[in-house]
């Protein structure tokens, strides 16, 4: 359960990126985190695990108080706590299994994972997370020679192989396409449910987050404008959060968009049986 | 909807002036540019008596150049050159272990103030003085020979890697530093895991680099008193040994050739 | 395979057994390589000198220390020599290193049998041959002075823009060339009309870099004879001098840092 109490933000610049933002997620809710660019979101998701520190508030994740922690403390609360990224911030240069053993760095000492020996269990761990994203062929391909949607699996897979106890999520699907994207957030809430993991989705795409989270909150100028069941984020409350405009046709275009990846699926199906036909 | 293209006759274009927009800026830096070219040119004294006796000298030295003489002084060259490439391992692996930390150390994204402006101070100092001006005082406190000439490379080699490498380190993604650092990573794990698989290819490359590059100095530094091939190089130079001195600019260029070939093969392999 | 089956379980290492063996292997190389090295070095080196070094800084300190400073005003001149060497080298040296880019280079030379490993040959032996090498080569060709130390400065920077010069046009975008092939344009005209304008900032920068790295390096020519103050450094190390040396030195730093502002500046005009 994470409790989030009058939070607030300024940066030095004078900024307020975030005022009095209170809200609570029990164990096994995806809430889905909507507004505006500049709105405040990624800031608070990274203030929740301390990458930006909040200049005031209350962050509890179960009995702890996360804005009090440093050091060694701060660390081994960050280990409890998944992000998954934008633009899936693998690094690179190292192979998918050590991107996802990358995720136990908060549990393992330098030494070890200076020299890759990580404990048994994790390793079966981390083949299991694998398995799990359906990267199985890929497990010594460094994550440079990935496709999106694969790197984002991998992504998925460090976050879940840290045990967290809340997954942070900031953009997972702005670098992919609607199909891809589709396939990414079903397995994000797929998990979500299964591991009874409470989880805040920070996501531009309003429609896609009316598909699979259960809960929407909706910032506008850092401050909670929205909060309720997606059911719930009627025109007026998206005005509210976004400002004028024709929400109607969004939707359309969004179901037609869905439509154009369905034929773009369709079209690569036939052209991949035309190839295998012989010629 | 556009109008119909017409030809507009009378109007004329010129190219519009590359650097210098206003006109009477650009006749002051012209004009500025042209007296000193003038006054640079009318500083070189030019001997001509002199060149055209050189003249002689340089088809002597261009003779020695085609028909190289490797073996009267063999023994000299011989020496020179593993005085020089000992010079050139020895600086480049200690220089390197050195400017490894220290580059970390000065990167502003990971070090700590104090540290980070200890160590810029630290490369600062080191590049400010070329090789040539290092080895003379050098050579003045340890004595002739190869150790000051190891000195006066390593020390060089520290501030051209550590520069760099700090300066790749602040260039790194920092969405992969911020990936590490959120499964809670320590400092040490997050240089192992985010920083270092993104500069390691660089480091290489510009170790490889500069183990070029020592050697190529380690030809010179003999000429204030640092040992190695450039000391042989002066000496058959002083007893107007063209032949000699021939060989080893011949050698010279072949063992650079050779450097640059096999890191450009390592760099390769590393990528 | 680093992904193995044992006891039921997969056990995952970085790399395979092969894999680990060839990178100790290396690294033992490296260091069997610097243990014989600094053998060599041992031996040539006499270590009474050394150990002798501390007491021979503080003497040479207490020699450099109070620096000389009305030695200063024998050092203009010179200065403006050195300026000079440094300004007319570089133009010199682009002037020749232009023609020769566009030989080495793939894509613009006229005949990639003949030519182009010419102008590589050209490239490769003036950067293997470090300026005061070549310094060294030219004041016994053509008598010590000024002019010795603006041809060694040339030569030098021929290699070094050559190269640079030539890899930017061989990285240069095709389709704006074919774009201006399809004009029915000349060779010369899609050289100036495709190529020049993709490759001119990143020339302009190289080449006052070069200036830069030529200041540098002009200031310690004189040391063979080539002109410059150098040749005040030279004679006042001859005499022992130390104080002047020292004056010499912090004249030097001056102008290598000033030299450095300007082209940095120059640079972040023209990029």
């Amino acid at each position: 359960m994470l409790t989030v109490q009058s939070l607030e933000k300024r940066y030095k610049t004078g900024d307020r990126a975030l005022t009095g933002v209170s809200f609570r997620v029990p164990r096994g809710q995806v809430v889905g985190l909507i507004g505006p660019s500049g709105a405040g979101k990624s800031s608070l998701i990274r203030c929740i695990n301390r990458l930006i520190e909040p200049t005031g508030g209350k962050i509890m994740l179960n009995d702890t108080d996360l804005t009090r922690l440093n050091g060694a403390a701060l660390r081994k609360a960050r280990r409890r706590i998944g992000m998954i990224f934008q633009e899936y911030a693998l690094v690179e240069r190292l192979t998918v299994m050590e991107n996802v053993l990358s995720g136990r760095l908060g549990y393992v000492s330098f030494w070890r994972s200076f020299f890759r020996r990580f404990p048994q269990t994790d390793v079966d761990k981390a083949f299991g997370l694998i398995d799990h994203v359906g990267l199985s062929d890929h497990v010594d391909k460094r994550a440079d020679a990935l496709s999106g949607g694969q790197r984002q699996r991998v992504g998925i897979a460090r976050a879940l192989e840290q045990d967290p106890e809340l997954l942070l999520v900031d953009e997972p699907t702005a670098s992919l396409d609607p199909k891809t994207s589709r396939q990414i957030m079903r397995l994000i809430c797929e998990v979500c449910r299964e591991r009874e993991l409470p989880a805040i989705i920070n996501i531009h795409d309003v429609v896609l987050a009316q598909m699979f989270v259960d809960r929407i909150i909706g910032l506008r100028a850092g401050a909670v404008v929205f909060d309720g069941p997606p059911a719930d984020l009627s025109s007026d409350a998206l005005t509210q959060i976004y400002g004028e405009e024709d929400w109607a046709a969004m939707r359309k275009e969004k179901e037609a968009d869905a439509k154009d990846a369905a034929d773009a699926d369709a079209f690569e199906t036939e052209r991949l049986e035309r190839m295998a036909e012989p010629a | 909807m556009t109008a119909p293209t017409r030809s507009s006759p009378g109007r004329t274009w010129r190219r519009p002036p590359a650097l210098i927009k206003s006109p009477a800026w650009r006749i002051v830096i012209y004009g500025c540019a042209a007296v000193y070219l003038a006054a640079a040119m009318g500083s070189v004294e030019l001997d001509w008596a002199r060149i055209s006796q050189g003249l002689e000298r340089g088809a002597r030295f261009a003779e020695g150049f085609l028909t190289p003489n490797f073996t009267t002084r063999s023994r000299d060259i011989w020496q020179g050159m593993v005085e020089s490439i000992t010079m050139t391992v020895t600086a480049s692996v200690v220089g390197i272990l050195i400017s490894v930390p220290i580059g970390i150390g000065a990167a502003r994204n990971i070090a700590p103030f104090p540290i980070h402006s200890l160590c810029r101070g630290v490369i600062a100092i080191s590049r400010a003085f070329q090789e040539i001006v290092i080895a003379i005082v050098f050579v003045a406190m340890f004595g002739f020979g190869p150790f000051a000439g190891f000195l006066t490379l390593s020390f060089a080699t520290i501030g051209f890697i550590s520069k760099l490498l700090a300066d790749d380190i602040e260039e790194v993604d920092e969405a992969q530093a911020e990936a590490i650092r959120s499964t809670g990573a320590g400092w040490w794990q997050i240089v192992n895991y985010a920083i270092q698989p993104q500069v390691m290819p660089r480091l290489i490359g510009l170790s490889l680099y500069r183990v070029d590059i020592n050697f190529r100095e380690s030809s010179v530094i003999g000429i204030v008193g640092a040992g190695g091939i450039g000391a042989t190089l002066n000496t058959s130079m002083e007893r107007y040994d063209y032949d000699t001195a021939g060989a080893i600019i011949i050698l010279i260029i072949v063992f650079v050739m050779l450097a640059e070939y096999s890191s450009s093969h390592i760099r390769r392999w590393a990528q | 395979m680093p992904v193995a089956p044992r006891n039921g379980q997969r056990v995952w290492t970085r790399r395979t057994h092969a894999a680990e063996w060839t990178v100790w292997a290396g690294w033992f190389a490296l260091a069997v390589l610097f243990v014989l090295s600094w053998q060599v070095m041992n031996e040539r080196t006499i270590w009474a000198f050394v150990q002798d070094a501390p007491r021979q800084g503080a003497d040479l300190l207490s020699r450099a220390w109070p620096p000389r400073w009305d030695y200063v005003d024998n050092l203009w001149r010179p200065l403006w020599d050195t300026l000079n060497m440094a300004t007319l080298g570089t133009l010199l040296g682009t002037a020749l290193a232009v023609p020769t880019a566009f030989l080495a280079a793939r894509n613009t030379t006229p005949s990639a049998f003949l030519l182009r490993p010419m102008a590589l040959f050209v490239i490769v032996s003036s950067r293997s041959i470090n300026s005061l090498i070549w310094a060294l080569l030219l004041v016994a060709i053509i008598g010590p002075g000024i002019l010795a130390g603006i041809l060694s400065i040339a030569l030098r920077s021929i290699g070094f823009i050559g190269k640079l010069l030539y890899e930017a046009i061989e990285e240069i975008d095709e389709t704006q060339v074919e774009a201006v092939r399809a004009t029915g344009a000349g060779r010369s005209q899609i050289i100036d009309y495709a190529i020049v304008p993709q490759i001119l900032p990143a020339f302009a920068g190289m080449t006052v870099f070069r200036w830069d790295i030529n200041i540098r390096e002009s200031t310690i020519l004189g040391l063979v004879g080539a002109g410059g103050i150098g040749l005040q450094l030279q004679s006042s190390l001859n005499t022992l001098a130390w104080s002047q040396v020292s004056v010499i030195f912090a004249l030097i730093l001056a102008t290598v840092i000033a030299s450095e502002w300007v082209s940095s500046r120059v640079r972040r005009a023209i990029i």
